[in-house]
C-alpha cells in the first residue's frame, strides 16, 4: 500500500526549474531516501510535500490527503524535521515538546507520559529541563526528531537529518531512525547527500539531480545495475592523448569515466584490473599518482546515472564566484 | 479556529517572557527615565532667571517699581534683579546671554506719572526661549498691574473681573506625562515583541516549525498578537503604577480605577501590537524593525499629545494624531490618571482602539503568508 504518491511534481522559481516533474511512490513502513547533491531540488521537493511551498504543477498524496486540496489533513499525519533547527532555543526540551503537543491537540492526560517516553527514546530525558540553547547539534537534532513524533504521525520526513553533525552524533541519529522503523509501522522519507547514510538506512533510494529523478531502486539493485563489481580509482601524470581509450581495454574493465582529476574504471575483477593498469602505465611511461580499488558504492551509481560524482556535485553546489575579487 | 492552538503560542511566549526579564526591563526603563527626566525638566515653574534693571529716573516712584521687582526676587523667585547703570550694557549682556530680560525705567517716568501722561516702563525680552520669556513677561505684567492699581479702591467698581476656577488641583508636568510614558512602554513591548522578536524568530527558522503543524494562519496571528498584548498589559500597568507612585497620583490602587486602567492598557496593547504586526507581517530582514524603531516612535509618540496638546499642532499633524493609536491611549490614560474619570472618560477611546485593533488584525491575517 502506497503511503506517499508523488505525481509529476514540478516547482519553478521564475526561469529556474527546481523540481522537474518528479513522480514516485513510497510504501507504508518503508524508509525511502532522496539522494542528491546540494541544490538538486530535494528540499524543495520535501517542502512541497509538506505543504510549505505550493507546487507549480503536479501533486502528491500523503496518506491519502492531497497536498493541494487538503493541506491540513497532510499536516496532521506528517512529522517533519526540517534541515534547519526549528526548536526554540529559549525553551527547555520538555517545553518545546509540550508546545508542539498542544499545537497538535494531544489530550492533556496523554502529554506527560508521551513526552517522557519520547525524550527517553532519544536519550534526552535527563536534559528535559535544560534550555535547548545549551544543546549540541546532535542533541538538538534528536530532540527535533522526538518533537516530530509527538502527535504519533504515520509518516516522518527528515530533511538532511545528519548535516552538520559530528560522526558520533550521525551514528546516534542513524540508530534512532532504525529504532523508529523497527518499533512501528512509521514510513520515513529522508533526504541526504551522504551516500553511506542512504546506503545503510534506506530500503529504496531515488537519486535526484538538477531537479529530476535519475533512478530509483533498492541500494543493492542500484549497485548491481551498473557495470562491474569493483571500482578502480586512479590518478595519472603525463597521460598521453587517448589514454582513457587505452584504459577501456584493460583486463576485466567494463567502463571508464573521467572526473576532475580521477579516472574511474568499473571492473569485474578489481585486483586484476589494477595489475594490468600498472603494466600499461609502466609500458607507456605514465606516472600513477594514486590508485585504489573498492566495491561499487552509491557514488559509482550516482556517477553512472548523472555523469558526475556526488561529492563533486556537492562541492559544486558550494562554489562561489570570486572572480571579481581578483581584479 | 481552535483556541488550544492560540493558547499554545501564548504559553510559549509567556514562558520565554518570564524566563528572561530583558523585555520587561527594556520596556520599562526608557519610559520611566523619560517620565522622571522629561517630566521634571519640562513644565516646572521658572525660577532664578537674571533680569537687568536700568533705573534712569531715580525717583520715589521708580524706587516703588524697583521694590516690586525685588519683591518677586524675594518671593516667587521667578527672577533675580541685577542693577545696571547703562541700558546699552544691559542689552549687550542680554544678547550675550548673561541676562534674560532688561527692565528700563526711563528718566521721565516720575514726571509723566505725576502729570498723568502715560508713564512707561520698557521690558526687553530674550525671545529665543519662548517658555522663559512668557514666564518673565507674565510676572512683569503683574507688577505693572500692581503699580496701576489705585491706592484706594472705589466703593462701587464697574470693572469686569474674571474669576478663574480650576477644576483640578495643580497638575505637575510629570503627572501630565505619565499617560504618554505608559503608552511608550506598551509601544516598546510591541516593537520588541511584535516586531523584532517576530522577525528574528522567522529568520532563525522557528516559524517553519509552526508552519509544519496544522495551525491555521488566523490562529498563528491571534496567538502571537495575544501573547504580545498580555506582555503589553503587564508592562503598561507596571509603568502606570510605578510611575504613578513616583509622580504622586493619588488613589491609583482604587479597584474600579485599576479595572478601567487594565481595560485601557489591554486594548491599547492589542492596538499597538497588531499595528506593529501588520507593519512587519511581510518583512524578513531582521534589520528592518531595528532601523524603523526611531521613525515609528517619533511618528506615533509626538503627534499623540503625549507631551503637548494636540490643539497646538498644525493641521497635517492633527490628522496624523487622528489615525495614531497613541492618541486614544494617551487620552484615556490621562483621563484615568489625572482626572480620575469613570467609564464616560474612556469609552470612546476604547471603542476607537478596538476598531483599530480589529482592522489591523484583519489586515495581518490577510497578509500573513502560511507558506514559505
Amino acid at each position: 500500500m502506497n503511503t506517499i504518491e508523488v505525481d509529476n511534481l514540478t516547482k519553478k522559481f521564475g526561469d529556474l526549474v527546481a523540481v522537474d516533474g518528479i513522480s514516485f511512490n513510497v510504501e507504508q513502513g518503508e524508509i525511502f531516501g532522496l539522494l542528491g547533491p546540494n541544490g538538486a531540488g530535494k528540499t524543495t521537493l520535501i517542502r512541497m510535500m509538506t505543504t510549505l511551498t505550493p507546487p507549480t504543477s503536479g501533486t502528491a498524496r500523503i496518506d491519502g490527503h492531497d497536498i493541494r486540496n487538503d493541506a491540513d489533513g497532510v499536516r496532521q499525519v506528517l512529522g517533519v524535521i526540517p534541515q534547519a533547527f526549528t526548536s526554540d532555543p529559549e525553551l527547555t526540551a520538555e517545553e518545546n515538546m509540550l508546545i508542539h503537543a498542544k499545537l497538535y491537540g494531544v489530550p492533556s492526560a496523554e502529554r506527560e507520559p508521551l513526552i517522557r517516553g519520547l525524550l527517553e527514546s532519544v536519550d534526552l530525558l535527563k536534559f528535559r529541563d535544560a534550555l535547548v540553547r545549551t544543546f549540541s547539534g546532535g542533541m538538538r537534532r534528536r530532540l527535533e526528531i522526538a518533537r516530530g513524533l509527538v502527535h504519533s504521525p504515520r509518516i516522518l520526513f527528515l530533511d538532511e537529518p545528519t548535516t552538520g553533525l559530528d560522526p558520533v552524533s550521525r551514528t546516534n541519529v542513524w540508530e534512532l531512525i532504525r529504532a523508529l522503523r523497527s518499533k512501528s509501522e512509521l514510513t520515513i522519507l529522508l533526504t541526504t547527500h551522504y551516500m553511506d547514510e542512504a546506503d545503510k538506512l534506506c530500503d529504496r533510494i531515488a537519486i535526484v539531480d538538477h531537479g529530476k529523478l535519475a533512478v530509483l531502486d533498492t541500494p543493492t539493485r542500484l549497485k548491481d545495475s551498473i557495470p562491474g563489481t569493483d571500482t578502480v580509482d586512479a590518478e595519472f601524470e603525463n597521460a598521453p592523448p587517448g589514454w582513457i581509450d587505452e584504459l577501456r581495454h584493460l583486463a576485466h574493465a567494463a567502463n571508464v569515466t573521467q572526473s576532475a582529476e580521477s579516472s574511474h574504471i568499473s571492473s569485474n575483477d578489481g585486483p586484476a584490473t589494477v595489475a594490468a593498469l600498472m603494466d600499461l602505465a609502466r609500458a607507456r611511461k605514465v606516472t600513477v599518482k594514486k590508485v585504489s580499488v573498492q566495491s561499487t558504492t552509491l557514488d559509482d551509481v550516482f556517477l553512472h546515472y548523472t555523469g558526475t560524482e556526488l561529492r563533486d556535485a556537492t562541492n559544486k553546489g558550494a562554489t562561489y564566484d570570486v572572480s571579481h575579487l581578483h581584479r | 479556529m481552535k483556541f488550544y492552538r492560540i493558547s499554545a503560542l501564548i504559553e510559549r511566549d509567556m514562558r520565554k517572557f518570564f524566563r528572561s526579564p530583558a523585555l520587561m526591563m527594556a520596556s520599562m526603563i526608557f519610559p520611566l527615565v523619560q517620565l522622571i527626566v522629561l517630566g521634571y525638566a519640562f513644565g516646572g515653574k521658572i525660577k532664578g532667571a537674571t533680569l537687568a534693571m536700568v533705573d534712569q529716573d531715580h525717583s520715589t516712584e521708580s524706587l516703588r517699581v524697583r521694590e516690586m521687582f525685588n519683591g518677586i526676587s524675594a518671593g516667587p523667585q521667578t527672577f533675580r534683579v541685577v542693577e545696571y547703570d547703562s541700558q546699552a550694557r544691559a542689552i549687550d549682556d542680554l544678547r550675550a546671554g548673561f541676562v534674560r530680560g532688561v527692565v528700563e525705567i526711563p528718566h521721565d517716568f516720575s514726571r509723566r506719572y505725576y502729570q498723568h501722561d502715560r508713564p512707561r516702563i520698557a521690558f526687553t525680552e530674550d525671545n529665543t526661549d519662548q517658555v522663559l520669556s512668557s514666564a518673565l513677561l507674565e510676572r512683569v505684567q503683574q507688577i505693572v498691574e500692581a503699580v496701576n492699581a489705585p491706592a484706594v479702591q472705589p466703593r462701587l467698581d464697574s470693572q469686569v473681573q474674571l474669576d478663574t476656577i480650576e477644576v483640578y488641583p495643580y497638575i505637575e508636568y510629570a503627572k501630565y506625562l505619565l499617560a504618554g510614558s505608559t503608552a511608550m512602554a506598551i509601544f516598546i513591548v510591541a516593537m520588541i515583541g511584535g516586531g523584532i522578536t517576530f522577525i528574528d524568530d522567522k529568520s532563525r527558522g522557528l516559524h517553519e516549525g509552526y508552519l509544519l503543524t496544522p495551525i491555521h494562519k488566523t490562529e498563528l496571528v491571534m496567538g502571537l498578537i495575544g501573547a504580545g498584548a498580555i506582555k503589553g498589559l503587564m508592562a503598561g500597568l507596571a509603568l502606570t503604577l510605578i510611575g504613578g507612585l513616583i509622580v504622586g497620583i493619588p488613589g491609583l490602587f482604587n479597584p474600579v480605577r485599576l479595572f478601567y486602567l487594565c481595560v485601557v492598557v489591554l486594548i491599547a496593547s492589542f492596538a499597538m501590537i497588531s499595528f506593529m504586526f501588520l507593519a512587519m507581517v511581510r518583512v524578513d530582514d531582521p534589520l528592518v524593525p531595528r532601523a524603523i524603531f526611531g521613525v515609528l516612535n517619533t511618528l506615533l509618540f509626538f503627534p499623540s499629545g503625549a507631551i503637548s496638546p494636540v490643539e497646538g499642532f498644525p493641521k497635517w499633524l492633527r490628522w496624523l494624531s487622528v489615525i495614531d493609536p497613541f492618541t486614544y491611549t494617551v487620552h484615556a490614560l490621562r483621563n484615568l490618571t489625572i482626572k480620575n474619570t469613570g467609564i464616560e472618560g474612556i469609552y470612546m477611546d476604547v471603542i476607537v482602539l478596538s476598531c483599530i485593533s480589529a482592522v489591523m488584525i484583519a489586515g495581518s491575517i490577510a497578509l500573513f503568508k502560511r507558506q514559505l
